[in-house]
């Protein structure tokens, strides 16, 4: 059986405008939209578009979070996953323990690729991919805007600052999907009825007796620095002048 | 004492401009002795760029065939194999930087810092999170090694009048062959790259086609300035990707930032909010690009940009 691994985080919705809380402690999530992670999703849509076209038998995905997370799940059941996992813990996962975690999955699994987004929009933090992939002793295929399996090679596009880079990489492998690899899929209603009758297993996080990584502690949480209000100009000529002023131009 | 390990990124004879900007950044760490690593198929060229850097220590150089092309698989392990000398190891924050740290971070068994844009303490930094929405100050374990990367947008860059010693080092780290460089399809370089250009002119989805992007082209040449898009004008094909400025593209801090038709999501104002002076060009009075902007115009972008290229001829 041919298996591909697929991680979805809970995330407060990309269109929130979130807001620091009063006393600095972390960010307000009280009534807030919840989705899945856009990356992630985009990681989802690729696994279920190379299962559709026969190189996969099965897509699995799985999150690390509270019960909560088994909605983003139901979500990626309907999408097309066959089942999902749920590493179930209240605590605040450290990166590290998380890949330590989707480690534990890895090998009870054996996917052939694993893949998540490149980015959750929530730490920005830009690790658990390439910090898996290590724990696993594979390659990593980061910011993936194009892939193609070719027998146990996957032929990778990556979004680089100068441009697109292109690597060769040995299955099995982990890849961190860009915006630019697919456009998710809408949910349809019936699949969401579907969904329901799909497997989804809890597994306590400490069930899985993952080591826990070196904790770096949030000190405390503060809103950005505003930027001072500007003046608007009427035309050119006053951007002109604008410009002049300020020695720009 | 802190001992900080920097990366450098190059192309393999070029410094990239972050590794000049990773360097200003730990100067910041009080007391710190600052090294360069540069991992490469033949380092000197880079080797002697990185030690005229200010603040630098010594530069060591990794030379090995596998370093022709930056893996983060090969080069990892040769960073780790160095690792026990330093309390920090940097990178920049850029998608060199964002492969490769991750990876020596979990080699040593430790959580990373991403995008470090201010330093407080030797172990305790600010970064954005939630595109930049939030600030957290982070304090790192004392004991054990900080492996980080550098928000490079701010930063400025180091003088170059140093002439620091560069010391080869030989590779003893076993380096995977599972993961090959292909090719890269670099963007045209004819245009001041887009994370180091004083002036940026960016264009939205407002031009409506790749075409029209000339209009944006041309007011860039006009400054002497490089070109930035948001990611809508890149979803819709008008530019290619290493063009998005972003919280999933680049992040940049020009003196002179442009918005040209970009309506200013969240996700694109993170990109830019270093910037000295931002402009905002659109018709949309309403467009949440005007609360940051310096200053705005009100304005059809078809009729507006032919007339301020003129207008500053």
């Amino acid at each position: 059986m041919k298996k591909i691994l697929v991680g979805l985080k809970r995330v407060v919705d990309y269109n929130v405008r979130i807001r620091v809380k009063s006393d600095g402690s972390g960010i307000e999530t009280d009534g807030v939209k919840m989705s899945i992670n856009p990356f992630d999703e985009i990681a989802l849509e690729e696994a279920l578009r190379i299962k559709e076209k026969g190189a996969a038998d099965e897509v699995i995905v799985v999150s690390i979070g509270s019960s909560d997370s088994q909605q983003q799940l139901r979500t990626g059941l309907a999408m097309g996953a066959d089942r999902a996992i749920l590493v179930e813990t209240n605590d605040n996962v450290d990166t590290l323990s998380c890949a330590r975690a989707l480690l534990e999955i890895i090998n009870k699994e054996d996917p052939f690729l694993v893949i998540v987004g490149k980015q959750a929009i929530d730490d920005d933090n830009i690790q658990t991919g390439q910090m898996l992939a290590t724990l696993w002793e594979r390659p990593q295929a980061t910011f993936a805007s194009q892939l193609e399996i070719d027998g146990d090679v996957l032929h990778v596009t990556r979004e680089v600052d100068i441009g697109l880079e292109k690597i060769d990489v040995d299955l099995p492998a982990v890849v961190t999907a860009d915006l630019r690899l697919n456009e998710p899929r809408y949910v349809k209603l019936p699949d969401i009825m579907k969904a329901k009758k799909k497997p989804l297993d809890s597994i306590p996080f400490a069930d899985l007796a993952v080591a826990p990584g070196p904790q770096i502690t949030e000190l405390r949480f503060e809103p950005p620095s505003e930027r001072e209000k500007g003046i608007m100009v009427d035309d050119v000529q006053g951007l002109v002048a604008a410009l002049q002023g300020k020695g720009l131009v | 004492m802190a001992k900080i390990l920097i990366i450098a990124e190059h192309d393999g004879t070029t410094l990239n401009p972050s590794a000049a900007k990773t360097v200003s950044c730990a100067a910041q760490i009080d007391g710190g002795e600052i090294d360069v690593l540069v991992l490469a198929e033949s380092a000197s060229q880079v080797a002697a760029e990185a030690a005229a850097m200010d603040s630098v220590r010594r530069v060591l150089t990794i030379e090995d065939v596998a370093n022709k092309h930056a893996i983060a698989a090969v080069l990892a392990p040769q960073v780790v194999s160095l690792a026990d000398s330093y309390s920090h190891i940097f990178g920049p924050s850029t998608t060199f930087g964002k492969d490769l740290m991750p990876r020596v971070a979990a080699l040593l068994g430790v959580n990373q810092i991403s995008d470090i844009m201010s330093v407080e303490g030797t172990h305790t930094f600010k970064r954005p999170i939630y595109a930049g929405s939030a600030v957290v100050t982070l304090e790192a374990p004392a004991d054990i090694p900080v492996v980080a990367t550098v928000r490079v947008a701010s930063y400025g860059a180091v003088e170059s009048s140093n002439s620091a010693p560069i010391e080869g080092v030989d590779c003893v780290a076993d380096l995977p062959a599972h993961t090959r460089f292909v090719e890269l399809q670099a963007g045209s370089s004819d245009r001041p790259d887009l994370q180091t250009a004083a002036k940026v002119v960016a264009g939205g989805r407002a031009l409506g086609s790749a075409e029209s992007f000339d209009l944006i082209y041309a007011l860039a040449e006009k400054l002497g300035g490089g070109v930035g898009a948001s990611r809508a004008a890149v979803d819709a094909g008008y530019v290619p990707n290493e063009m998005q400025v972003g919280q999933t593209g680049k992040i940049i801090a020009p003196d002179l930032y442009i918005a040209i038709g970009i309506s200013g999501a969240i996700q694109h104002l993170t990109g830019i909010k270093d910037a000295g002076t931002i402009v905002a060009i659109n018709k949309d009075e309403e467009a949440p690009i005007f609360e940051v902007a310096d200053i705005g115009l009100v304005g059809d972008l078809f009729a507006v940009l032919p007339e301020l290229t003129e207008a500053l001829s």
